[in-house]
C-alpha cells in the first residue's frame, strides 16, 4: 500500500555526507530523510518504511546562511565522574565556538511517494490494514509524532496526504544528473552504520528512487 | 513525568534601532534574505536567550542546570573544573543510558533542545521536544550603517601613528525597526522521552516572554516580546495540521502606514473562531 505526502517548507538541508563540516546540501531531498518524514508521522518496531519515488515541485534554489555553532560533544566519562559526586559538566560556547556557513536549499516542495512493509519485529497483533488505516488517519489530520524537518530541526515542513494525484501541481519541467547521492544508512550493525548510495536522476522533477536491495544501491 | 499535549506557537518579537542577530558572513550586518530583503533571526539566536534565561533564573534550581554555556554570565559562577576526557572510555550499553537520563534529569537544556554527547564510538544523543525555526521580518528590513568615534586608541603604536590625535572609529549596524515572527513545535512523545514536563514548559513559556529584557546589550537596541499565541492540542499526537494553526495569526502593516516604525504600525488578527476539535488557542502575550 503506497503513501503519498506533500511537504513544504522555507529551507532545507540534505547534508552531502563529504561536505559536512560547512554544510552543503544535496539538490534534492534524499530517500533517507524522506523516509524520516513518514516515520514522524507513523513509526513502530514492526514496521520499515522506503520510498519509491520523489518529486520535485519547485524550482532548485539555494541560500548561504553562516552561524556560531558549537564544535564539541561531552564525554561520557564526564557524565560517569558527576554521577559519583565529581565535577558537573559544562560545555562553554566561547571556547567550543566555530562559525559554520550552510548552503542550504530554499523554498522547497516535494511529493514523496513511500510504502511499509512489515519487519521481522511485528507481533501476532500487528497487521498491515491496522498501519495503514493508523497513518492515513494521523497524515489526514494532520497529526504527527514529532513536526517532520528537511533535514535538520530547524527546517521544519508542512505535510499533507494526497489521495488523489489529479488536481495537483505538476512537477518542476528540469531533467538533470545528480550524481551518487545517499540512499540511506545500514543499521544492521548498529554500533557501525554503513552508508548506502544511488545514482540519482531527475527526470522531469521526478526521481525514481530504487529498492534497497537492489544492485543500483551500493554501499 | 512528560507533556500530554501537543503545541505549536507564534511568536512575535520586535527591534528597534538593534541588531536582532548579525550575520558573520556579512561583517555582522543584521540577518536578510537577499532576495526578499525580509530580516532573519536564526533558531538557535533564540535558543541562546533562553539558556540564558533560564541560567540566569534558575540559579536555586538543581535541575535546571545549563548545558551548553556562555561566559559572559558566568563570571560570578566558580565552576571551571570543565575537565577533559584524556583517555576514551569504552563503557557501553546500560551506562550510555543511564548517563543520557541523568543528563535529561539535571540540565533543563538538554531535556528541552536535546544535546549530542558522546560515547566512544557513537554519538549518544538527546532530541528534545522543542522545535523552532528561524524567524522572518514580516516586512522587508532595512539595515543603517552607523558610523561611532571612539576618543581613545588601543595600543601606543597607534597612538603614535595618531601623533597624538587618539581617535578611532567603527560601525556598527542596526535595523530601525522589524518585526519578527517565530514558528515553535512541542512534540509531547519527544517529551516523555526526555522527561519535560509541565513546569518545564512554564519556564519555556516564561522565558520566551522575557529573555529579551534580560539581554539588553549596544547591539541590540530595544527589543521586546510582542506576542506569544498557544496552540493545544488536547493530546499528544495532535488534531490538526501545524500550518492550519499557525496560518490563524496573521500579522499586517496598517494601511495607512507606509514604513513601520512603531509595533503600533501593525495589527495582529487571530482567527479563532471554529477552531479544530481538541484545539485551545492560548494568548499567553499580546
Amino acid at each position: 500500500m503506497g503513501f503519498c505526502l506533500e511537504v513544504t517548507g522555507d529551507y532545507a538541508c540534505f547534508t552531502r555526507p563529504e561536505m559536512k563540516v560547512e554544510r552543503v546540501s544535496y539538490d534534492v531531498i534524499t530517500p533517507s530523510a524522506a523516509r524520516a518524514i513518514f516515520e514522524a508521522v507513523l513509526w513502530k518496531p514492526a514496521i520499515e518504511w522506503h520510498i519509491h519515488k520523489i518529486e520535485v515541485l519547485k524550482p532548485i534554489r539555494w541560500v548561504s546562511i553562516r552561524r556560531n555553532e558549537v564544535g564539541a560533544v561531552l564525554p561520557v566519562g564526564n557524565i560517569n565522574k558527576a554521577m559519583k559526586g565529581g565535577a558537573l559538566p559544562a560545555l562553554y560556547v566561547e571556547d567550543a565556538r566555530q562559525q559554520r556557513a550552510g548552503l542550504f536549499l530554499k523554498n522547497v516542495a516535494y511529493r514523496l511517494h513511500g510504502s511499509f512493509s512489515l519487519t521481522k519485529n511485528a507481533g501476532d497483533s500487528d497487521n498491515v490494514g491496522k498501519f495503514v488505516e493508523m497513518f492515513k488517519r494521523r497524515a489526514k489530520k494532520g497529526q504527527c509524532f514529532n513536526q517532520p524537518y528537511l533535514g535538520c530541526r530547524e527546517f521544519s515542513c508542512d505535510f499533507r496526504l494526497i489521495e488523489e494525484l489529479e488536481n495537483e501541481n505538476s512537477t518542476i519541467e528540469e531533467s538533470r544528473a545528480l550524481g551518487w547521492m545517499l540512499y540511506d544508512m545500514d543499521y544492521q550493525q548498529s554500533n557501525n552504520p554503513m552508508p548506502l548510495f544511488f545514482n540519482a536522476v531527475m527526470n522531469n522533477g521526478v526521481i525514481d528512487v530504487p529498492e534497497k536491495q537492489s544492485d543500483e544501491v551500493r554501499g | 513525568m512528560g507533556l500530554n499535549n501537543r503545541y505549536e506557537f507564534v511568536l512575535l518579537f520586535d527591534v528597534k534601532d538593534g541588531n536582532p542577530n548579525g550575520d558573520p558572513d556579512a561583517g555582522n550586518l543584521p540577518r536578510m534574505d537577499a532576495e526578499t530583503g525580509m530580516g532573519l533571526v536564526t533558531d538557535v539566536c533564540l535558543k541562546r536567550k533562553v539558556r540564558n534565561f533560564v541560567q540566569m533564573t534558575q540559579t536555586d534550581n538543581a535541575n535546571r542546570k545549563i548545558f551548553v554555556r556562555e561566559k559572559a554570565i558566568l563570571n560570578n559562577m566558580i565552576d571551571e573544573s570543565h575537565e577533559q576526557e584524556g583517555v576514551k572510555d569504552k563503557e557501553k550499553g546500560d551506562k550510555t543510558e543511564a548517563a543520557k537520563n541523568w543528563m535529561c534529569k539535571n540540565y533543563y537544556d538538554v531535556r528541552t533542545f536535546g544535546a549530542v554527547m558522546s560515547t566512544g564510538k557513537n554519538a549518544g544523543q538527546v532530541r528534545g521536544p522543542i522545535q523552532m525555526t528561524f524567524s522572518r521580518s514580516i516586512d522587508p528590513v532595512v539595515a543603517s550603517e552607523h558610523t561611532i568615534t571612539r576618543m581613545a586608541v588601543t595600543t601606543s603604536k597607534e597612538a603614535e601613528a595618531q601623533s597624538g590625535e587618539n581617535r578611532t572609529m567603527g560601525r556598527k549596524f542596526t535595523v530601525p525597526y522589524g518585526l519578527y515572527r517565530c514558528h515553535g513545535f512541542i512534540s509531547a512523545h519527544l517529551a516523555k522521552q526526555t522527561g519535560f514536563d509541565e513546569d518545564d514548559l512554564e519556564l519555556f513559556w516564561q522565558s520566551l516572554m522575557q529573555m529579551f529584557d534580560h539581554d539588553r546589550s549596544a547591539s541590540r537596541g530595544e527589543m521586546s516580546a510582542r506576542g506569544l499565541y498557544v496552540f493545544k492540542h488536547s493530546n499528544a499526537l495532535g488534531h490538526a495540521p501545524a500550518t492550519v494553526l499557525l496560518d490563524r495569526v496573521q500579522v499586517q502593516r496598517k494601511e495607512e502606514c507606509d514604513i513601520a516604525r512603531n509595533f503600533n504600525d501593525y495589527q495582529v488578527e487571530i482567527d479563532d473562531s471554529n477552531l479544530p476539535e481538541g484545539i485551545e488557542l492560548i494568548k499567553l502575550l499580546g
